[in-house]
């Protein structure tokens, strides 16, 4: 379900690591969460943005969500389809719904990110409080 | 990721505490549809089952059911009754025929808004009151204590369930399942009968700028009479529809909200609501105040606009007109129909006329948003 080459974060975002370039967006579990996407808030190319930080935002018609990097780094490209068809989050949150490409200012933050196993464990523990 | 805020308030009101989260006598139907639950106004709700979109168009196309029975109920009988809802609403009861209903609102001595009502006129010395649900207990306690001698003030609330089906194929699905003349019954009239077996109040009224229906059952019969406008309704698309849709259907129809868009620092006059303060009827609380108000000029009144850059404005989120902060938006969304992101806002009255052009806050970033003619939607009246 979760792809094993991603890393992902407890807010429910996934990171796709390309040597120096690492590739976000947020998780099916997120998505389903969500509901129907609306509308998509990205960064401007050149942002940077700490680990943790909110670098977007994704909103239904309930709910704005705040979407945070998983670790830190400058944003390098920006997937700008997302502004008119907000609905791929929901249609491709692993594949056509990445939000952005950054470069990794320090890969050693890559080491507090969850695997997709320990995801998936997460979740489960999540579903059963 | 943040969870909603609606989720996280509920959240946080199941913690504190969770025994005493009232629940309609349609929740269990409402967990078998896959409704998702939150906390409203203390009510255990449906937020939406499919979503609120498809929910959405669905009411706007042909038809949806809501469980309103969260909403309060208040009779007011006696000899006094008339002169004691005179008394504590705007509107002209005065005026209303027996069957016949009114949106008023109770106000407080300053003009403003202990809550929005329907008022029905179950006959000459007697009422029925249809009240928020966050406001009831208030609502009764407020009449209960202000009420003329020879007035009986009695909290319903927990006799009735409520159940509205609205859109443009309400009328087709209730029909069969009563005798009540629902296709002759006009909009704002009621009537007292059988409705799928039970003995109800079934009134044409609603809060999606649809046409539509609002049945009150005993809430022993709820089930059963949810279940026969199901069955009713399949052959023509009835969906079950939650909070988030009737939230975003009203405001389509700028429908205001107690809570967000009115409460008891804005005047019935601020809120765009003239048409039902009656200040020719005679005396009533807060006559004196909004009369005044009307006399020296308002200085704020509330107006529905559009997002015309990208982005979606929601309630709190700050106003600015001319690089001032001003205000905040009172409710703000997506529109599933029209497909525009709108919302409302009080704005001072020398800039609040069509095509004035202000800026919303939206994290931190100032986005135009422009007056626009409300309501967003008007339906087209069929024959």
């Amino acid at each position: 379900m979760y792809p094993e080459e991603n890393l992902y974060t407890k807010d429910h975002e996934w990171i796709l690591v390309q040597g120096e370039i690492g590739i976000v967006g947020v998780t099916d579990f997120a998505q389903h969460e969500l509901g129907d996407v609306v509308y998509v808030d990205l960064p401007e190319v050149g942002d940077t943005f700490e680990a943790n930080e909110p670098f977007g935002s994704v909103e239904s018609v309930k709910a704005v969500s705040e979407i945070f990097c998983p670790v830190g780094g400058e944003v390098v490209e920006i997937n700008s389809k997302l502004e008119d068809s907000p609905e791929l989050i929901n249609e491709s949150p692993h594949q056509k719904a990445w939000m952005i490409k950054i470069r990794i200012s320090d890969p050693e933050e890559l080491k507090e990110l969850l695997n997709s196993e320990e995801y998936e464990e997460y979740l489960q523990e999540q579903a059963s409080t | 990721m943040l969870d909603s805020e609606l989720l996280r308030v509920s959240h946080e009101a199941r913690l504190l505490n969770s025994s005493e989260i009232k629940k309609t006598p349609l929740n269990a139907i409402h967990r078998q549809l896959g409704g998702k639950m939150v906390n409203f106004a203390g009510w255990d709700m449906p937020v939406q089952y499919a979503g609120p979109i498809p929910e959405h168009i669905a009411v706007r196309t042909r038809a949806g059911i809501f469980d309103v029975s969260h909403m309060g109920e208040v009779e007011v009988k006696g000899p006094a009754a008339l002169e004691t809802i005179q008394h504590l609403t705007c509107n002209d009861a005065g005026r209303l025929s027996i069957n016949q209903i009114q949106y008023s609102a109770l106000t407080t001595p300053q003009g403003t808004f202990v809550d929005d009502i329907l008022v029905y006129r179950m006959g000459s010395d007697h009422f029925f009151l249809c009240v928020n649900a966050s406001n009831q207990e208030k609502d009764y306690q407020w009449i209960h204590d202000l009420a003329r001698n020879g007035t009986q003030v009695l909290f319903r609330s927990n006799d009735f369930a409520q159940i509205a089906v609205q859109g443009p194929k309400a009328l087709e699905i209730l029909a069969p399942l009563t005798e009540i003349q629902l296709a002759a019954m006009k909009y704002y009239w009621f009537a007292q009968g059988k409705f799928a077996g039970a003995e109800t109040i079934v009134s044409r009224t609603g809060y999606t700028g649809e046409d539509g229906f609002e049945i009150y059952c005993p809430p022993s019969r709820a089930e059963s009479v949810w279940q026969q406008i199901m069955k009713s309704g399949k052959a023509y698309g009835l969906e079950p529809a939650g909070l988030a849709a009737r939230n975003t259907l009203r405001l389509e129809a700028k429908m205001a909200l107690y809570g967000n868009d009115i409460d008891d620092t804005t005047s019935v006059l601020e809120a765009d609501l003239g048409w039902i303060c009656k200040l020719e009827k005679g005396d009533f609380l807060g006559r004196s105040a909004l009369l005044a108000q009307k006399q020296s000029g308002l200085e704020r009144i509330l107006v529905g606009f559009e997002v015309v850059e990208r982005g979606i404005a929601r309630e709190h989120y700050a106003v600015e007109l001319n690089g001032k902060r001003i205000g905040s938006v009172t409710s703000g969304s997506p529109a599933p129909f029209l497909k525009k992101n709108i919302g409302l806002t009080y704005l001072p009255i020398d800039s609040c006329s069509v095509g004035t052009e202000f800026k919303v806050i939206i994290r931190e970033k100032p986005v135009k948003a422009r007056v626009v003619p409300t309501p967003f939607y008007k339906r087209t009246k069929s024959a």
